[in-house]
């Protein structure tokens, strides 16, 4: 029988699918972005200022954001379960990168929404 | 000597362990393996990143003056060349990353493609690094 660790992963397909779907979604957003960055008019804080402040815009980088988030989360787990072998500093580590994450989606809202 | 031995001899002493001076000096990553631990590296450099770059978006978000502040700050070498080496992580595990999302579809999972399609994804990664510091600069 397998020997299941509590800080581990669920043993499940959902994060597997959910790093790659959000990998796409974090793709196309990139390459809209770059292109309407430098396929436009030069970069003025009139310009940047009003592109971040479409509905659009906002939403689709929230997207990105949360999209960033979830894929970040089993990213970093990945790396912490590899190289980090005492349970307790395992699960230290990730409720610190948890923490870090929901600490930077909350920003990025209030960026968003200033 | 037997075909076994010479084959053990051409391998060196065996059991090998993984230790620095093995993962150094001793065992040379094939390309693929290089794509790998780099996508790794770079997907955490990125993580580390995030909050420098969230600073930044917020900053030249929140004021005309902040925004001309960032603009100064983005130019001065240290940052640029931070800013490049983050391009070029945001490039690489960019192309890296499709490339496993066609490896999950078992395409291009044969050695010499797999070896091929890893060269490819090194190269884009470094045009398209080129291509951005040049056009941000």
């Amino acid at each position: 029988m397998t020997q299941r660790v509590i800080t581990g992963a669920r043993y499940g397909l959902r994060d597997w699918l959910a790093q790659r779907i959000t990998a796409v979604i974090m793709a196309v957003y990139s390459v809209i972005a770059l292109v309407v960055v430098l396929g436009g008019v030069p970069i003025t804080y009139r310009v940047w200022k009003d592109l971040f402040s479409q509905g659009w815009m906002r939403v689709a980088t929230l997207l990105f954001a949360v999209s960033l988030a979830w894929h970040v989360w089993v990213g970093v787990r990945d790396i912490l379960m590899d190289y980090v072998k005492a349970d307790g500093m395992r699960l230290a580590a990730q409720v610190l990168v948890l923490l870090t994450i929901a600490a930077n989606i909350g920003w990025v809202i209030q960026i968003l929404w200033r | 000597m037997s075909e076994a031995a010479v084959k053990t001899a051409a391998r060196g002493p065996r059991p090998k362990y993984l230790n620095l001076q093995a993962l150094l000096f001793e065992i040379r990553l094939p390309v693929t393996g290089w794509i790998s631990i780099l996508h790794r590296i770079s997907g955490a450099v990125l993580f580390v990143a995030l909050v420098w770059g969230l600073w930044m978006l917020d900053r030249s978000l929140a004021s005309e003056a902040g925004f001309e502040r960032i603009k100064q700050y983005a130019g001065l070498w240290p940052v640029k060349l931070a800013l490049l080496l983050l391009i070029w992580a945001y490039c690489h595990h960019f192309c890296a990353g499709i490339r496993y999302l066609f490896l999950d579809l078992d395409r291009g999972v044969e050695k010499e493609t797999a070896r091929l399609t890893s060269w490819a994804a090194f190269a884009a990664s470094f045009l398209i690094t080129a291509i951005l510091g040049w056009k941000l600069w």
